[in-house]
Protein backbone atom coordinates (compact mmCIF):
# COMPACT_ATOMS: atom_id res chain seq x y z
CA UNK A 1 0.00 0.00 0.00
CA UNK A 2 1.56 3.24 -1.16
CA UNK A 3 2.31 5.88 1.49
CA UNK A 4 1.68 9.59 0.99
CA UNK A 5 5.39 10.36 1.34
CA UNK A 6 6.09 8.11 -1.64
CA UNK A 7 3.70 10.09 -3.86
CA UNK A 8 4.90 13.30 -5.46
CA UNK A 9 4.42 15.43 -8.55
CA UNK A 10 6.53 13.01 -10.60
CA UNK A 11 4.39 9.94 -9.76
CA UNK A 12 2.77 8.45 -12.91
CA UNK A 13 -1.01 8.05 -13.01
CA UNK A 14 -0.74 4.27 -12.80
CA UNK A 15 0.89 4.52 -9.37
CA UNK A 16 -1.49 7.02 -7.78
CA UNK A 17 -4.24 5.74 -5.48
CA UNK A 18 -7.80 5.52 -6.90
CA UNK A 19 -9.53 8.87 -6.47
CA UNK A 20 -6.54 10.16 -4.52
CA UNK A 21 -7.36 8.12 -1.42
CA UNK A 22 -4.83 8.45 1.39
CA UNK A 23 -4.21 5.31 3.43
CA UNK A 24 -2.83 6.88 6.60
CA UNK A 25 -3.70 9.70 9.00
CA UNK A 26 -1.83 12.91 9.76
CA UNK A 27 -0.23 13.39 6.37
CA UNK A 28 -0.50 17.20 6.71
CA UNK A 29 2.70 16.93 8.77
CA UNK A 30 4.64 16.04 5.66
CA UNK A 31 3.71 19.15 3.72
CA UNK A 32 5.32 22.58 3.99
CA UNK A 33 2.22 24.74 4.11
CA UNK A 34 4.09 27.52 5.92
CA UNK A 35 4.95 28.89 2.48
CA UNK A 36 1.34 30.20 2.27
CA UNK A 37 2.18 32.76 5.03
CA UNK A 38 2.25 36.48 4.24
CA UNK A 39 2.51 37.69 7.86
CA UNK A 40 4.58 36.02 10.53
CA UNK A 41 4.16 35.84 14.31
CA UNK A 42 7.20 36.59 16.47
CA UNK A 43 7.45 34.80 19.82
CA UNK A 44 8.66 37.14 22.59
CA UNK A 45 9.88 34.53 25.07
CA UNK A 46 10.66 37.03 27.84
CA UNK A 47 7.04 38.20 28.03
CA UNK A 48 5.51 34.71 27.83
CA UNK A 49 4.00 33.26 31.04
CA UNK A 50 3.28 29.89 29.36
CA UNK A 51 -0.43 30.18 30.08
CA UNK A 52 -0.98 27.99 26.98
CA UNK A 53 -3.97 29.98 25.75
CA UNK A 54 -2.43 30.37 22.30
CA UNK A 55 -1.93 26.63 21.83
CA UNK A 56 -5.56 25.45 21.49
CA UNK A 57 -6.50 28.58 19.53
CA UNK A 58 -3.94 27.88 16.80
CA UNK A 59 -5.94 26.42 13.86
CA UNK A 60 -2.86 24.67 12.48
CA UNK A 61 -1.45 23.07 15.66
CA UNK A 62 1.68 25.09 14.91
CA UNK A 63 2.63 25.92 18.52
CA UNK A 64 4.58 22.98 19.97
CA UNK A 65 4.58 22.36 23.73
CA UNK A 66 7.24 20.50 25.70
CA UNK A 67 7.48 20.01 29.47
CA UNK A 68 4.77 22.58 30.17
CA UNK A 69 6.45 25.28 28.07
CA UNK A 70 5.42 26.50 24.66
CA UNK A 71 8.26 26.50 22.16
CA UNK A 72 9.04 28.48 19.01
CA UNK A 73 6.35 28.35 16.27
CA UNK A 74 6.33 25.47 13.84
CA UNK A 75 6.87 27.65 10.78
CA UNK A 76 6.44 24.73 8.41
CA UNK A 77 2.71 24.81 9.26
CA UNK A 78 1.98 28.32 10.63
CA UNK A 79 -0.18 30.26 8.12
CA UNK A 80 0.33 33.60 9.88
CA UNK A 81 -3.37 34.08 10.72
CA UNK A 82 -2.52 36.08 13.86
CA UNK A 83 -5.15 34.50 16.14
CA UNK A 84 -2.43 33.78 18.71
CA UNK A 85 -1.59 37.47 18.87
CA UNK A 86 -5.24 38.34 19.56
CA UNK A 87 -5.67 35.79 22.35
CA UNK A 88 -2.31 36.31 24.13
CA UNK A 89 -3.02 38.14 27.45
CA UNK A 90 0.64 39.15 27.90
CA UNK A 91 1.57 40.69 24.53
CA UNK A 92 4.13 37.91 24.13
CA UNK A 93 3.48 37.52 20.38
CA UNK A 94 3.64 40.21 17.70
CA UNK A 95 2.99 40.06 13.97
CA UNK A 96 5.44 41.25 11.38
CA UNK A 97 4.83 41.66 7.69
CA UNK A 98 6.18 39.05 5.26
CA UNK A 99 6.25 35.29 5.17
CA UNK A 100 9.84 34.99 6.32
CA UNK A 101 9.45 37.05 9.50
CA UNK A 102 11.53 40.00 10.60
CA UNK B 1 -40.34 -18.17 -10.96
CA UNK B 2 -42.74 -16.30 -13.24
CA UNK B 3 -44.50 -13.36 -11.65
CA UNK B 4 -46.42 -10.24 -12.63
CA UNK B 5 -44.59 -7.08 -11.53
CA UNK B 6 -44.21 -3.43 -12.48
CA UNK B 7 -40.74 -2.23 -13.39
CA UNK B 8 -40.41 -0.36 -10.11
CA UNK B 9 -41.47 -3.40 -8.11
CA UNK B 10 -39.10 -5.61 -10.09
CA UNK B 11 -36.17 -3.33 -9.23
CA UNK B 12 -37.24 -3.03 -5.60
CA UNK B 13 -37.44 -6.84 -5.51
CA UNK B 14 -33.94 -7.10 -6.96
CA UNK B 15 -32.77 -4.76 -4.21
CA UNK B 16 -34.46 -6.96 -1.61
CA UNK B 17 -32.75 -10.04 -2.97
CA UNK B 18 -29.38 -8.27 -2.89
CA UNK B 19 -30.04 -6.94 0.63
CA UNK B 20 -27.78 -3.89 0.40
CA UNK B 21 -26.29 -2.29 3.52
CA UNK B 22 -27.68 1.21 3.00
CA UNK B 23 -30.40 2.93 0.98
CA UNK B 24 -30.53 6.69 0.62
CA UNK B 25 -34.27 7.24 0.15
CA UNK B 26 -36.11 10.21 -1.30
CA UNK B 27 -39.26 10.09 -3.43
CA UNK B 28 -39.80 11.55 -6.88
CA UNK B 29 -42.21 10.50 -9.62
CA UNK B 30 -41.94 7.99 -11.26
CA UNK B 31 -39.25 6.31 -9.13
CA UNK B 32 -41.11 6.84 -5.81
CA UNK B 33 -42.40 3.28 -5.66
CA UNK B 34 -38.89 1.85 -5.41
CA UNK B 35 -38.13 3.34 -1.97
CA UNK B 36 -41.81 2.73 -1.04
CA UNK B 37 -41.65 -0.99 -1.75
CA UNK B 38 -38.24 -1.16 -0.14
CA UNK B 39 -39.54 0.56 3.01
CA UNK B 40 -42.02 -2.31 3.35
CA UNK B 41 -39.21 -4.85 3.12
CA UNK B 42 -37.34 -2.94 5.84
CA UNK B 43 -40.45 -2.69 8.05
CA UNK B 44 -41.16 -6.41 7.58
CA UNK B 45 -37.60 -7.32 8.53
CA UNK B 46 -37.04 -8.94 5.14
CA UNK B 47 -33.78 -7.01 4.69
CA UNK B 48 -31.33 -5.58 7.17
CA UNK B 49 -30.63 -2.46 5.16
CA UNK B 50 -30.10 0.85 6.93
CA UNK B 51 -32.91 2.88 5.34
CA UNK B 52 -31.98 6.56 5.53
CA UNK B 53 -34.75 9.04 4.76
CA UNK B 54 -33.42 12.46 3.82
CA UNK B 55 -34.69 15.87 2.74
CA UNK B 56 -33.43 15.94 -0.87
CA UNK B 57 -31.76 13.92 -3.60
CA UNK B 58 -28.53 15.81 -3.02
CA UNK B 59 -28.65 14.23 0.41
CA UNK B 60 -29.76 10.77 -0.66
CA UNK B 61 -26.73 10.57 -2.94
CA UNK B 62 -24.55 12.04 -0.17
CA UNK B 63 -25.76 9.27 2.15
CA UNK B 64 -24.78 6.69 -0.45
CA UNK B 65 -21.36 8.29 -0.96
CA UNK B 66 -20.57 8.36 2.76
CA UNK B 67 -21.88 4.83 3.30
CA UNK B 68 -20.06 3.37 0.32
CA UNK B 69 -16.82 5.04 1.45
CA UNK B 70 -17.38 3.54 4.88
CA UNK B 71 -17.49 0.10 3.27
CA UNK B 72 -21.27 -0.35 2.97
CA UNK B 73 -22.97 -1.35 -0.26
CA UNK B 74 -25.40 1.47 -1.07
CA UNK B 75 -28.38 1.88 -3.38
CA UNK B 76 -30.60 4.75 -4.38
CA UNK B 77 -33.43 5.53 -6.78
CA UNK B 78 -34.44 8.73 -8.49
CA UNK B 79 -35.83 10.44 -11.59
CA UNK B 80 -35.66 13.68 -13.50
CA UNK B 81 -35.16 16.76 -11.29
CA UNK B 82 -34.06 14.46 -8.49
CA UNK B 83 -31.15 13.27 -10.60
CA UNK B 84 -30.45 16.88 -11.51
CA UNK B 85 -30.33 17.83 -7.83
CA UNK B 86 -27.80 15.01 -7.32
CA UNK B 87 -25.65 16.34 -10.12
CA UNK B 88 -22.74 17.57 -7.99
CA UNK B 89 -22.74 14.40 -5.91
CA UNK B 90 -22.84 12.16 -8.99
CA UNK B 91 -19.42 13.50 -9.89
CA UNK B 92 -18.18 13.09 -6.32
CA UNK B 93 -19.32 9.45 -6.26
CA UNK B 94 -17.62 8.67 -9.56
CA UNK B 95 -14.38 10.54 -8.91
CA UNK B 96 -14.03 9.06 -5.43
CA UNK B 97 -14.48 5.72 -7.22
CA UNK B 98 -17.42 4.62 -5.09
CA UNK B 99 -19.46 1.88 -6.82
CA UNK B 100 -22.96 2.98 -5.75
CA UNK B 101 -25.92 1.55 -7.67
CA UNK B 102 -28.66 3.99 -8.67
CA UNK B 103 -32.00 3.01 -10.19
CA UNK B 104 -32.76 5.87 -12.56
CA UNK B 105 -36.37 5.87 -13.71
CA UNK B 106 -36.12 8.13 -16.74
CA UNK B 107 -38.39 11.16 -16.82
CA UNK B 108 -38.26 14.45 -18.68
CA UNK B 109 -36.45 17.29 -17.01
CA UNK B 110 -38.19 20.59 -16.32
CA UNK B 111 -39.20 22.83 -17.80
CA UNK B 112 -41.94 23.11 -18.51
CA UNK B 113 -42.54 20.63 -15.72
CA UNK B 114 -43.51 17.21 -17.03
CA UNK B 115 -43.59 13.86 -15.29
CA UNK B 116 -43.51 11.57 -18.33
CA UNK B 117 -40.74 9.66 -19.96
CA UNK B 118 -37.80 10.73 -22.01
CA UNK B 119 -34.06 10.40 -21.44
CA UNK B 120 -33.16 14.01 -20.77
CA UNK B 121 -32.39 13.35 -17.09
CA UNK B 122 -29.78 10.60 -17.45
CA UNK B 123 -28.43 11.98 -20.74
CA UNK B 124 -27.70 15.21 -18.89
CA UNK B 125 -25.60 13.16 -16.46
CA UNK B 126 -23.85 11.16 -19.17
CA UNK B 127 -20.48 12.83 -18.53
CA UNK B 128 -20.59 12.37 -14.75
CA UNK B 129 -18.46 9.22 -14.85
CA UNK B 130 -21.22 6.72 -14.14
CA UNK B 131 -21.72 3.49 -16.04
CA UNK B 132 -25.17 3.75 -17.67
CA UNK B 133 -27.25 0.69 -18.52
CA UNK B 134 -30.72 1.03 -20.07
CA UNK B 135 -33.58 -1.47 -19.93
CA UNK B 136 -36.18 -2.11 -22.60
CA UNK B 137 -38.72 -3.78 -20.30
CA UNK B 138 -39.38 -4.97 -16.74
CA UNK B 139 -37.32 -8.12 -17.14
CA UNK B 140 -34.30 -6.15 -18.26
CA UNK B 141 -34.77 -3.59 -15.49
CA UNK B 142 -34.63 -6.45 -12.98
CA UNK B 143 -31.72 -8.24 -14.66
CA UNK B 144 -29.67 -5.08 -15.22
CA UNK B 145 -29.94 -4.10 -11.58
CA UNK B 146 -28.63 -7.51 -10.51
CA UNK B 147 -25.71 -7.24 -12.93
CA UNK B 148 -24.85 -3.67 -11.87
CA UNK B 149 -22.87 -4.38 -8.71
CA UNK B 150 -20.57 -7.12 -10.06
CA UNK B 151 -19.65 -4.62 -12.78
CA UNK B 152 -19.35 -1.39 -10.78
CA UNK B 153 -17.59 -2.88 -7.75
CA UNK B 154 -15.02 -4.57 -9.99
CA UNK B 155 -13.93 -1.41 -11.80
CA UNK B 156 -14.80 0.93 -8.92
CA UNK B 157 -17.32 3.05 -10.79
CA UNK B 158 -20.93 3.80 -9.85
CA UNK B 159 -23.70 2.37 -12.01
CA UNK B 160 -26.92 4.00 -13.15
CA UNK B 161 -29.45 1.31 -14.05
CA UNK B 162 -32.10 3.06 -16.13
CA UNK B 163 -35.63 2.24 -17.22
CA UNK B 164 -38.33 4.32 -18.88
CA UNK B 165 -40.64 6.14 -16.49
CA UNK B 166 -44.25 4.87 -16.44
CA UNK B 167 -43.84 2.87 -19.68
CA UNK B 168 -41.56 0.43 -17.86
CA UNK B 169 -41.72 1.54 -14.23
CA UNK B 170 -45.51 1.36 -13.88
CA UNK B 171 -46.58 -1.12 -16.54
CA UNK B 172 -47.09 -4.62 -15.16
CA UNK B 173 -45.53 -7.51 -17.07
CA UNK B 174 -44.80 -11.15 -16.51
CA UNK B 175 -41.14 -11.54 -15.65
CA UNK B 176 -38.88 -14.33 -14.49
CA UNK B 177 -37.42 -13.85 -11.04
CA UNK B 178 -34.24 -15.59 -9.96
CA UNK B 179 -33.84 -17.46 -6.70
CA UNK B 180 -32.67 -15.17 -3.91
CA UNK B 181 -29.81 -17.49 -2.94
CA UNK B 182 -28.60 -17.53 -6.53
CA UNK B 183 -28.81 -13.73 -6.74
CA UNK B 184 -26.83 -13.33 -3.51
CA UNK B 185 -24.20 -15.76 -4.70
CA UNK B 186 -23.97 -13.97 -8.04
CA UNK B 187 -23.74 -10.48 -6.58
CA UNK B 188 -21.54 -11.59 -3.69
CA UNK B 189 -20.36 -9.56 -0.72
CA UNK B 190 -19.08 -6.02 -1.11
CA UNK B 191 -15.44 -6.30 -0.09
CA UNK B 192 -13.52 -3.10 -0.81
CA UNK B 193 -9.81 -3.28 -0.08
CA UNK B 194 -9.90 -0.02 1.86
CA UNK B 195 -12.84 1.65 3.58
CA UNK B 196 -13.41 4.22 6.30
CA UNK B 197 -14.47 1.68 8.96
CA UNK B 198 -11.32 -0.43 8.52
CA UNK B 199 -9.77 0.32 11.86
CA UNK B 200 -6.32 -1.10 11.10
CA UNK B 201 -5.89 1.41 8.34
CA UNK B 202 -7.22 4.98 8.63
CA UNK B 203 -8.33 6.29 5.25
CA UNK B 204 -8.96 9.73 3.80
CA UNK B 205 -11.48 9.87 0.94
CA UNK B 206 -11.84 12.78 -1.45
CA UNK B 207 -8.87 14.98 -0.53
CA UNK B 208 -8.24 18.22 -2.38
CA UNK B 209 -6.57 17.47 -5.70
CA UNK B 210 -4.20 20.14 -6.96
CA UNK B 211 -3.46 20.49 -10.66
CA UNK B 212 -0.33 18.37 -10.27
CA UNK B 213 -2.57 15.34 -9.51
CA UNK B 214 -6.07 15.98 -10.89
CA UNK B 215 -5.27 15.05 -14.47
CA UNK B 216 -3.76 11.72 -13.38
CA UNK B 217 -6.89 10.88 -11.39
CA UNK B 218 -9.09 11.70 -14.40
CA UNK B 219 -6.98 9.37 -16.54
CA UNK B 220 -7.53 6.64 -13.93
CA UNK B 221 -11.29 7.23 -14.17
CA UNK B 222 -11.19 7.16 -17.96
CA UNK B 223 -9.22 3.89 -17.90
CA UNK B 224 -11.73 2.39 -15.44
CA UNK B 225 -14.57 3.31 -17.80
CA UNK B 226 -12.74 1.64 -20.68
CA UNK B 227 -12.17 -1.46 -18.53
CA UNK B 228 -15.87 -1.50 -17.65
CA UNK B 229 -16.72 -2.55 -21.21
CA UNK B 230 -14.95 -5.90 -20.90
CA UNK B 231 -16.27 -6.36 -17.38
CA UNK B 232 -19.85 -5.79 -18.52
CA UNK B 233 -19.46 -8.62 -21.01
CA UNK B 234 -17.86 -10.96 -18.44
CA UNK B 235 -20.69 -10.32 -15.99
CA UNK B 236 -23.30 -10.74 -18.75
CA UNK B 237 -21.78 -14.12 -19.66
CA UNK B 238 -21.85 -15.23 -16.01
CA UNK B 239 -25.43 -14.00 -15.73
CA UNK B 240 -26.47 -15.95 -18.80
CA UNK B 241 -25.09 -19.15 -17.26
CA UNK B 242 -27.46 -19.07 -14.32
CA UNK B 243 -30.39 -17.12 -15.74
CA UNK B 244 -30.44 -18.30 -19.34
CA UNK B 245 -30.88 -14.69 -20.47
CA UNK B 246 -28.30 -13.15 -22.79
CA UNK B 247 -27.13 -9.55 -22.69
CA UNK B 248 -24.52 -7.57 -24.58
CA UNK B 249 -23.46 -3.95 -24.87
CA UNK B 250 -26.35 -3.58 -27.31
CA UNK B 251 -28.95 -5.86 -28.83
CA UNK B 252 -29.00 -6.51 -32.57
CA UNK B 253 -32.48 -7.32 -33.79
CA UNK B 254 -32.79 -8.80 -37.31
CA UNK B 255 -29.51 -7.13 -38.25
CA UNK B 256 -27.90 -10.13 -40.07
CA UNK B 257 -28.77 -8.90 -43.56
CA UNK B 258 -30.30 -5.52 -42.69
CA UNK B 259 -29.94 -2.68 -45.20
CA UNK B 260 -31.87 -0.15 -43.13
CA UNK B 261 -31.64 0.19 -39.37
CA UNK B 262 -32.72 2.26 -36.42
CA UNK B 263 -30.55 2.78 -33.34
CA UNK B 264 -32.37 3.59 -30.12
CA UNK B 265 -32.48 3.17 -26.36
CA UNK B 266 -35.07 1.75 -23.97
CA UNK B 267 -38.73 0.79 -24.19
CA UNK B 268 -39.23 2.19 -27.71
CA UNK B 269 -37.35 -0.91 -28.88
CA UNK B 270 -40.49 -2.98 -28.28
CA UNK B 271 -42.53 -0.77 -30.60
CA UNK B 272 -39.74 -0.56 -33.15
CA UNK B 273 -39.21 -4.35 -33.17
CA UNK B 274 -42.90 -4.80 -34.01
CA UNK B 275 -42.45 -2.32 -36.87
CA UNK B 276 -39.32 -4.15 -38.04
CA UNK B 277 -41.21 -7.47 -38.03
CA UNK B 278 -44.00 -5.93 -40.09
CA UNK B 279 -41.57 -4.49 -42.61
CA UNK B 280 -39.70 -7.78 -42.87
CA UNK B 281 -42.95 -9.48 -43.84
CA UNK B 282 -43.21 -6.98 -46.69
CA UNK B 283 -39.69 -7.79 -47.79
CA UNK B 284 -37.94 -4.72 -46.36
CA UNK B 285 -34.55 -5.61 -44.96
CA UNK B 286 -35.07 -3.67 -41.75
CA UNK B 287 -33.13 -4.10 -38.52
CA UNK B 288 -32.74 -2.52 -35.11
CA UNK B 289 -29.99 -1.86 -32.62
CA UNK B 290 -30.99 -1.24 -29.06
CA UNK B 291 -28.16 0.36 -27.11
CA UNK B 292 -28.12 -1.18 -23.64
CA UNK B 293 -24.87 0.30 -22.37
CA UNK B 294 -24.46 4.01 -23.13
CA UNK B 295 -21.51 4.54 -20.78
CA UNK B 296 -19.00 3.15 -21.60
CA UNK B 297 -20.15 3.78 -25.17
CA UNK B 298 -19.63 0.69 -27.38
CA UNK B 299 -18.32 2.74 -30.32
CA UNK B 300 -16.20 0.16 -32.13
CA UNK B 301 -18.76 -2.60 -31.69
CA UNK B 302 -21.59 -0.37 -32.89
CA UNK B 303 -19.61 0.74 -35.94
CA UNK B 304 -19.05 -2.90 -36.84
CA UNK B 305 -22.72 -3.73 -36.40
CA UNK B 306 -23.74 -0.83 -38.67
CA UNK B 307 -20.96 -1.28 -41.22
CA UNK B 308 -23.08 -3.29 -43.70
CA UNK B 309 -26.15 -1.08 -43.45
CA UNK B 310 -26.97 1.37 -46.26
CA UNK B 311 -28.89 3.91 -44.17
CA UNK B 312 -29.59 4.20 -40.47
CA UNK B 313 -31.60 6.49 -38.22
CA UNK B 314 -30.52 7.23 -34.68
CA UNK B 315 -33.55 7.85 -32.50
CA UNK B 316 -32.82 10.22 -29.64
CA UNK B 317 -35.28 10.40 -26.76
CA UNK B 318 -33.64 13.56 -25.43
CA UNK B 319 -32.92 16.83 -27.13
CA UNK B 320 -29.49 17.95 -26.01
CA UNK B 321 -29.84 21.36 -27.67
CA UNK B 322 -26.53 21.07 -29.46
CA UNK B 323 -28.27 22.25 -32.65
CA UNK B 324 -26.41 19.33 -34.20
CA UNK B 325 -28.46 16.31 -33.08
CA UNK B 326 -29.11 14.40 -29.87
CA UNK B 327 -26.50 12.68 -27.68
CA UNK B 328 -26.99 9.16 -29.06
CA UNK B 329 -26.60 10.55 -32.58
CA UNK B 330 -23.40 12.40 -31.67
CA UNK B 331 -21.87 9.23 -30.23
CA UNK B 332 -23.05 6.99 -33.05
CA UNK B 333 -21.93 9.29 -35.84
CA UNK B 334 -18.55 9.70 -34.15
CA UNK B 335 -18.22 5.91 -33.86
CA UNK B 336 -18.93 5.47 -37.59
CA UNK B 337 -16.24 7.93 -38.66
CA UNK B 338 -13.51 5.27 -38.64
CA UNK B 339 -15.38 2.99 -41.06
CA UNK B 340 -14.07 2.98 -44.61
CA UNK B 341 -17.62 2.80 -45.95
CA UNK B 342 -20.18 4.42 -43.76
CA UNK B 343 -23.96 4.16 -43.88
CA UNK B 344 -25.99 7.32 -44.42
CA UNK B 345 -27.02 8.50 -40.97
CA UNK B 346 -29.87 10.70 -39.79
CA UNK B 347 -31.09 11.69 -36.35
CA UNK B 348 -34.71 11.69 -35.25
CA UNK B 349 -35.48 13.29 -31.91
CA UNK B 350 -38.76 11.80 -30.67
CA UNK B 351 -40.86 10.97 -27.63
CA UNK B 352 -39.98 14.00 -25.50
CA UNK B 353 -41.98 14.40 -22.30
CA UNK B 354 -43.96 11.23 -22.92
CA UNK B 355 -44.95 11.89 -26.56
CA UNK B 356 -46.05 8.50 -27.81
CA UNK B 357 -44.17 6.50 -30.43
CA UNK B 358 -46.28 4.23 -32.64
CA UNK B 359 -45.27 1.47 -35.02
CA UNK B 360 -46.47 3.73 -37.86
CA UNK B 361 -43.94 6.35 -36.76
CA UNK B 362 -41.13 3.82 -36.98
CA UNK B 363 -42.42 2.68 -40.38
CA UNK B 364 -42.24 6.30 -41.55
CA UNK B 365 -38.62 6.45 -40.46
CA UNK B 366 -37.83 3.28 -42.40
CA UNK B 367 -39.63 4.70 -45.45
CA UNK B 368 -37.42 7.73 -45.26
CA UNK B 369 -34.33 5.55 -44.81
CA UNK B 370 -35.30 3.56 -47.93
CA UNK B 371 -35.41 6.81 -49.88
CA UNK B 372 -32.07 7.95 -48.44
CA UNK B 373 -30.49 4.60 -49.34
CA UNK B 374 -31.64 4.92 -52.96
CA UNK B 375 -31.03 8.64 -53.56
CA UNK B 376 -28.04 9.14 -51.29
CA UNK B 377 -29.66 12.38 -50.12
CA UNK B 378 -30.16 12.57 -46.36
CA UNK B 379 -32.09 15.86 -46.39
CA UNK B 380 -32.40 17.25 -42.87
CA UNK B 381 -29.87 15.13 -41.00
CA UNK B 382 -31.29 16.22 -37.67
CA UNK B 383 -35.04 16.55 -37.22
CA UNK B 384 -37.86 15.99 -34.74
CA UNK B 385 -40.89 13.76 -35.10
CA UNK B 386 -44.26 13.64 -33.42
CA UNK B 387 -44.70 17.40 -32.91
CA UNK B 388 -47.63 19.27 -34.41
CA UNK B 389 -46.78 21.65 -37.21
CA UNK B 390 -48.52 24.16 -39.44
CA UNK B 391 -47.70 22.40 -42.65
CA UNK B 392 -47.56 18.68 -43.19
CA UNK B 393 -45.41 19.39 -46.24
CA UNK B 394 -42.33 20.63 -44.44
CA UNK B 395 -39.17 18.65 -44.84
CA UNK B 396 -38.33 15.81 -42.52
CA UNK B 397 -40.82 13.66 -40.68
Amino acid sequence: MIKAKDINEQTPWEDLTPGGEIYEPGTAREFDTGTWRTDTPVFLADACKHCMLCVPFCPDSAIPVKDGKRLQFDFMHCKGCGICVEVCPFAAIKMVSGGEGA
Amino acid sequence: MSICLSGNEAVAFAMKQINPDVMGAFPITPSTEIPEYFAQYVANGEVNTEYVTVESEHSSMSVCIAAEAAGARSVCATSSCGLALMYEMLYVAASNRLPITLACVNRALSGPININNDHSDSMGARDAGWIQIYAENNQEAYDNFIMAMPVGENVRLPVMSCMDGFITSHAVENIELLETDAVREFVGEYKPENYLLKKENPLAVGPYDISAYYMEHKVQQAEAMKAAKARLLVVAAQFEKFSGRRYGLFEEYRMEDAELAVVLIGSSAGTAKAAVDGLREKGVRAGLIKVRVFRPFPGEELAKALSKVKAAAVMDKSEGFSANGGPLFAETRSALYDLKERPYLIDIVYGLGGRDLKTEDVEKIFARLAEVAVTGKTGDVYSHMGQRRRSQHESGL
